[in-house]
């Protein structure tokens, strides 16, 4: 398996709501995949299915070759602990549309926890480690603070040191910067630009066009649940087949 | 283009209003202030006995056994209260139900009454036993003390339950994400990042249920739990000093209400991190030297 994620015939429902329908994904290591498409189109659940905070209904999703959330015995698949899902997730990093920062947590604070509480790495270490992040992400200085004194895009752009801080091998970004002011979106853009170019295998949930085009080795189009299209930025965003992604990028240029 | 001459405008002094009405009403009060005051002072009062009691032996007892009793049934109250609280909002219909039932029996019916059944108890059950092992007589056990714990701290918890609830309710279920994300267990992010943002929201109730419960613990007097009441009360029967000794008990009170009301606000402020209102330094100290 020299896959970092892959999905399999995925599929999920919210009651008698089919959100994802046969979805399939590999991502090697190194790639930047963007997911585009709609509100309601189930991009942000993909996501969500592939860190395991959403269950699936059907197909299934691996990590580094292990499949996500169940041990394999035969043809059955029994669930994991929640301590060995814990431990899955480690090599996995999110960052949500609403930074989600630890508020009772200075910034450094923020960025050790995971190595620190549930990595048992050594504190002076980790702590050296987070400045280093911090200087990477721009934001050298703001040790001390609190996220309720960050803008939207110095709290994402901690979001994403905290990520890093647990050396994971691949990163998910849901509509990184839909919560930001546009003034702000180009901060965290630039951080995650830089993160591509580093290597970083990144699966992004976005709007931000530009940032697919200059970034994506590949791009997914999903609409109602289904993968309707599939390829570099340039097939889909340039010179799109398909009817309904031609109308959706013709209305978002 | 000639230069503008403006007139020069009237010059108003602007009186501020005397507000005679208030003024009339606030002395008025005073007034009636002052007339309460007057009347305990000439009343039949024997200020001497207030100042005698007031450190007596059995009274300081009596505060002290009131101070006991109040951390220990909050202790009881708080641990039962946060049990309850998960179990409620567990996936298990079971516990969840067993949860709500628990509530609703020991909020539903006064402390009071609940008191009285803990006393007495050993009328229904003689004999209790850990499932069969180490029998004992429930007289031996239910002492005054341990039927006003368990009265108090039971019905305690059946309240600090719905507040600790509300408290994990009003953290946004994105940080359970987030700590999920970066490698937590459920537990461990509940413990390490949930409550702690929880207490800002469950630590003002609290403190005033503690403020409640220093004055719930007078009902343990009917019970001959040995709190400032019942103290008060034994000097009076003897003595026959009754406004003076209720006075004594009323200064206690208010004293130890006093007391934990700093302590609250301590302690609010300890948990009110990363909201504004909180001292800056400690922050800075984590920061390790950078080379």
């Amino acid at each position: 398996m020299d896959h970092i994620i892959s999905a399999i015939h995925v599929e999920k429902y919210f009651g008698a709501h089919h959100v994802l329908k046969d979805i399939n994904l590999e991502v090697s290591p190194g790639e930047v995949v963007c997911i585009i498409g709609p509100s309601g189109s189930g991009k942000s659940t993909f996501l969500r299915c592939i860190n395991q905070l959403e269950t699936i209904e059907g197909g299934y999703v691996t990590i580094n070759g292990e499949i996500a959330g169940y041990k394999q015995r035969g043809h059955l698949l029994y669930p994991l602990s929640d301590k060995e899902v814990a431990k899955q997730r480690q090599s996995v990093g999110m960052i949500f549309q609403r930074f989600n920062l630890f508020a009772h947590r200075t910034v450094l604070q923020n960025i050790t926890e995971g190595p620190i509480s549930v990595q048992k790495r050594p504190a002076k270490a980790c702590q050296d480690e987070a400045l280093v992040l911090l200087e990477r992400v721009g934001l050298a200085g703001k040790a001390a603070a609190y996220p309720n004194e960050l803008s939207g895009g110095q709290q994402q752009r901690v979001a994403i040191a905290r990520s890093l801080a647990m050396h994971p091998k691949a990163m998910l970004f849901d509509e990184p910067t839909s919560a930001l002011d546009p003034e702000l979106i180009g901060e965290v853009l630039a951080v995650m630009k830089e993160l591509a170019l580093s290597g970083m295998t990144m699966i992004v949930v976005t709007h931000e066009i530009g940032f697919c085009r200059e970034v994506a080795d590949r791009v997914l189009f999903m609409d109602a649940g289904a993968i309707i299209a599939e390829g570099t930025a340039e097939e889909i965003l340039q010179n799109p087949q398909n009817p309904r992604v031609k109308n959706f990028v013709s209305a978002v240029l | 283009m000639s230069e503008v001459i403006h007139a020069q405008p009237p010059a108003y002094k602007i009186i501020h209003s005397k507000k005679y009405d208030q003024k009339l009403l606030a002395l008025m009060v005073l007034c009636i202030l002052a007339f309460i005051v007057h009347a305990f002072i000439n009343g039949q009062i024997e200020w001497k006995y207030v100042k005698e009691n007031l450190f007596a032996r059995q009274v300081m007892n009596g505060v002290e056994n009131t101070i006991i009793m109040t951390l220990c049934s909050m202790v009881l109250g708080i641990v039962l209260g946060n049990l309850a609280a998960m179990m409620r909002m567990s996936e298990n219909p079971v516990l969840r139900w067993l949860s709500i039932g628990y509530i609703w029996l020991f909020r539903g019916t006064p402390v009071l009454l609940q008191l009285l059944l803990w006393f007495n108890l050993a009328l229904i059950f003689p004999v209790i036993s850990l499932f069969g092992f180490f029998p004992m007589r429930t007289v031996d056990v239910m002492t005054p003390f341990m039927a006003a714990l368990l009265g108090l701290g039971i019905q305690q918890g059946a309240y600090t339950a719905e507040i600790v609830r509300a408290g994990i309710l009003s953290i946004d279920k994105g940080q359970m994400e987030a700590a999920q994300s970066i490698g937590m267990t459920r537990l461990k992010a509940t413990f390490k990042i949930i409550l702690p943002q929880a207490m800002r929201v469950i630590v003002p109730p609290i403190g005033n249920e503690t403020i409640g419960m220093i004055k719930t613990t007078a009902l343990a007097s009917i019970i001959q739990f040995s709190e400032v009441l019942k103290n008060v009360e034994d000097v009076y029967y003897v003595n026959s000093r009754v406004i003076e000794l209720l006075i004594v008990a009323a200064i206690w009170y208010l004293a130890i209400v006093t007391v934990f009301s700093v302590v609250q606000m301590y302690v609010e402020r300890h948990f009110s991190k990363g909201w504004g209102r909180r001292v800056r330094a400690k922050a800075d100290t984590i920061v390790p030297e950078a080379a």
